[in-house]
């Protein structure tokens, strides 16, 4: 493969991992929200005295962006950066 | 005692700005620390920017006079970092200089995209500065009992001083001394209020409902349309992907690693932050009363403060109370910063003199803005006296979403994107969003107390993000731009901070 393959396929690679975490993110949050709007009587329901559903998918939802993050910097950090560095010293 | 604490911020921030000023020599300086802020300390003043008046004041007073509808506030503010990380955190470092208008005009023609990006940019920070400056005023009368104007001025002054002369050096430092403090501080305050619940969150929970009824638990009135809260949501969603002030603070960091560690420590930062919202909110509600946190302000907005003295007596109060004035103060510099960065770097330099102007001129005009933005800044402050501040950043984030967002993203990744389809998206964005928040029921019903509204949505983000982002894909298909997309292998190289080949 030629340089400018590689960078293509590098690139396309970075955008597939960037577009389908935002769609990852995209989906926990309009699905809460989606609940909130046509369930309510499920989230209000408690899991334990004093937790409710909702209370506990929101708590997720937050949670679930950090890990998000945390699989994107892991993937950045171990394959982005070096393919690039590679990339780089080729130039 | 609040004086003192009040006082001491001040004095302190001042120093810090001293400082600042004998090392801001350059317009590099001035507007992004000449690029050597670190990680750590841009995910700080990343945090500090975010978490403005509305969120520590806001939502702890949203949620504890409606409970669980309040953090729908919480969880939609973090939920924009992912997508600035994923989609425009390292492309941006990696292509623009300034503002995020060099990415959007970087190979496209400057003047048209850096005319429509700045009206896109000044509509985002005149709205977000009148939530922020309403908040002040309404904060500083509560704690010294200063008339309202008065207060709106002593905040435009101090956030002059900062930004006058420190730039973004000083900028930075009081966004991280301000983050700390706030984090700290809301960490303190939960954990007094939790002490009294054997440290249990679930205890206080259980004494809510228990206090309240189990419905504060659960969804109630304030999402009532399915089509607002998803509107809403997506506002917030992609309108923290376009906020100038900060998307600014990713040329502060020298490369884009940098930048993506900032976002990871800002994400941290927020979402522990917000997490802390669920208990201050519920703290308030069960230890100092909906009655009592009615009677001081109706829209709840002193419910944090009661509560901190509610637990930790008049001292702590001063502390809490100087914290949320150090937020505002800070955001309002850091909102100056991004607007006077797009009077002076977008239109002045790049438009008037076509890109070929000196340090001294630029740093000389980058200051007469800074000089133009605080006084309107003040003024908008006064005539909006009364606004519900929570709601007014709701409207920035539309804002944003619509005019900015849709062309940052496309420029750095569509290949067609042309210089028409950019000013035209971003014109039909700013324009479609401000035309329907006009037309919304906040304005015709609650405001002009008319009957009806003919537009039915009181966020508009569900029709204007969807419509920037048609016009500019149909604007580039119908007028194709060839040596914008023969540019489009710069980009490919550049986004990855790889030297494009020579030609």
């Amino acid at each position: 493969m030629t340089y400018a393959d590689r960078l293509k396929q590098l690139d396309a690679a970075r955008w597939r991992i960037a577009i389908s975490l935002t769609a990852a993110m995209m989906l926990f949050y309009f699905g809460f929200i989606l609940l909130v709007a046509y369930d309510k009587p499920l989230l209000g329901s408690l899991v334990v005295p004093g937790l409710s559903l909702g209370i506990l998918l929101g708590a997720f939802v937050i949670v679930a962006a950090w890990v998000l993050i945390w699989i994107y910097v892991r993937w950045a950090n171990k394959h982005y950066d070096t393919a690039i560095e590679t990339l780089r010293g080729e130039q | 005692m609040t004086a003192l604490f009040f006082f001491v911020f001040i004095a302190f921030s001042l120093g810090v700005t001293y400082v600042a000023a004998r090392r801001t020599h350059s317009a590099a300086h001035f507007y992004t620390a000449g690029g050597r802020v670190t990680g750590l300390q841009n995910g700080l003043a990343l945090a500090g920017d975010y978490m403005s008046a509305a969120s520590f004041l806001g939502i702890a007073g949203l949620v504890a006079l409606s409970g669980f509808d309040g953090l729908i506030y919480s969880i939609g503010f973090l939920v924009g970092w992912p997508v600035v990380m994923f989609l425009i955190a390292e492309p941006l470092r990696n292509l623009g200089k300034y503002t995020f208008a060099d990415v959007v005009a970087f190979r496209l023609r400057q003047a048209p995209v850096r005319v429509a990006a700045a009206i896109g940019s000044l509509a985002v920070v005149s709205f977000y500065l009148i939530a922020q400056m309403v908040g002040a005023g309404n904060l500083i009368r509560l704690l010294f009992g200063l008339e309202y104007e008065l207060a709106v001025m002593i905040v435009g002054a101090v956030m002059l001083a900062y930004v006058l002369f420190g730039g973004m050096m000083a900028t930075t430092w009081v966004q991280i001394i301000k983050a700390v403090l706030l984090l700290s501080g809301a960490f303190l305050l939960a954990v007094m209020a939790l002490s009294r619940f054997g440290f249990n969150p679930l205890a206080l929970f259980r004494a809510a409902a228990d206090q309240y009824g189990v419905a504060v638990l659960g969804p109630g009135r304030l999402v009532s349309n399915p089509f607002d809260a998803m509107s809403l949501g997506l506002a917030l969603m992609l309108g923290t992907a376009g906020l100038p002030h900060i998307l600014m603070r990713f040329y502060t960091v020298p490369d884009a690693k940098t930048a993506r560690s900032s976002v990871s420590y800002a994400t941290a930062f927020i979402g522990f932050f917000y997490l802390l919202t669920f208990i201050l909110g519920f703290g308030a509600m069960v230890l100092v009363g909906q009655p009592a946190i009615r009677a001081i302000d109706a829209g709840g907005n002193m419910a944090a403060p009661l509560l901190a003295k509610a637990v930790g007596g008049d001292a702590f109060l001063g502390f809490i109370s100087a914290v949320a004035f150090a937020t505002i103060l800070a955001v309002v510099a850091g909102l100056t910063l991004a607007g006077a960065a797009t009077l002076s770097h977008d239109l002045w330099v790049n438009v008037v003199r076509h890109g070929d102007a000196s340090e001294l001129e630029q740093l000389r005009v980058a200051r007469a803005s800074t000089i133009v933005l605080g006084v309107l800044a003040i003024v908008l402050g006064i005539v909006f006296k009364g606004q519900n501040v929570a709601y007014m950043v709701g409207l920035a984030f539309a804002i944003a979403a619509s005019a900015n967002f849709p062309a940052l993203l496309l420029s750095m990744f569509w290949r067609r994107f042309t210089t028409r389809a950019a000013q035209m998206s971003m014109l039909a964005g700013t324009a479609s969003s401000l035309i329907l928040i006009y037309l919304s029921p906040t304005i015709q019903i609650d405001i002009l107390k008319n009957a009806a509204a003919s537009f039915p949505l009181r966020n508009p983000g569900l029709v204007s993000i969807p419509l920037s982002f048609a016009v500019a894909i149909a604007v580039a298909r119908l007028w194709p731009e060839p040596e914008a997309e023969a540019r489009f292998a710069e980009v490919e190289h550049r986004v990855h901070a790889i030297p494009a080949p020579r030609s």
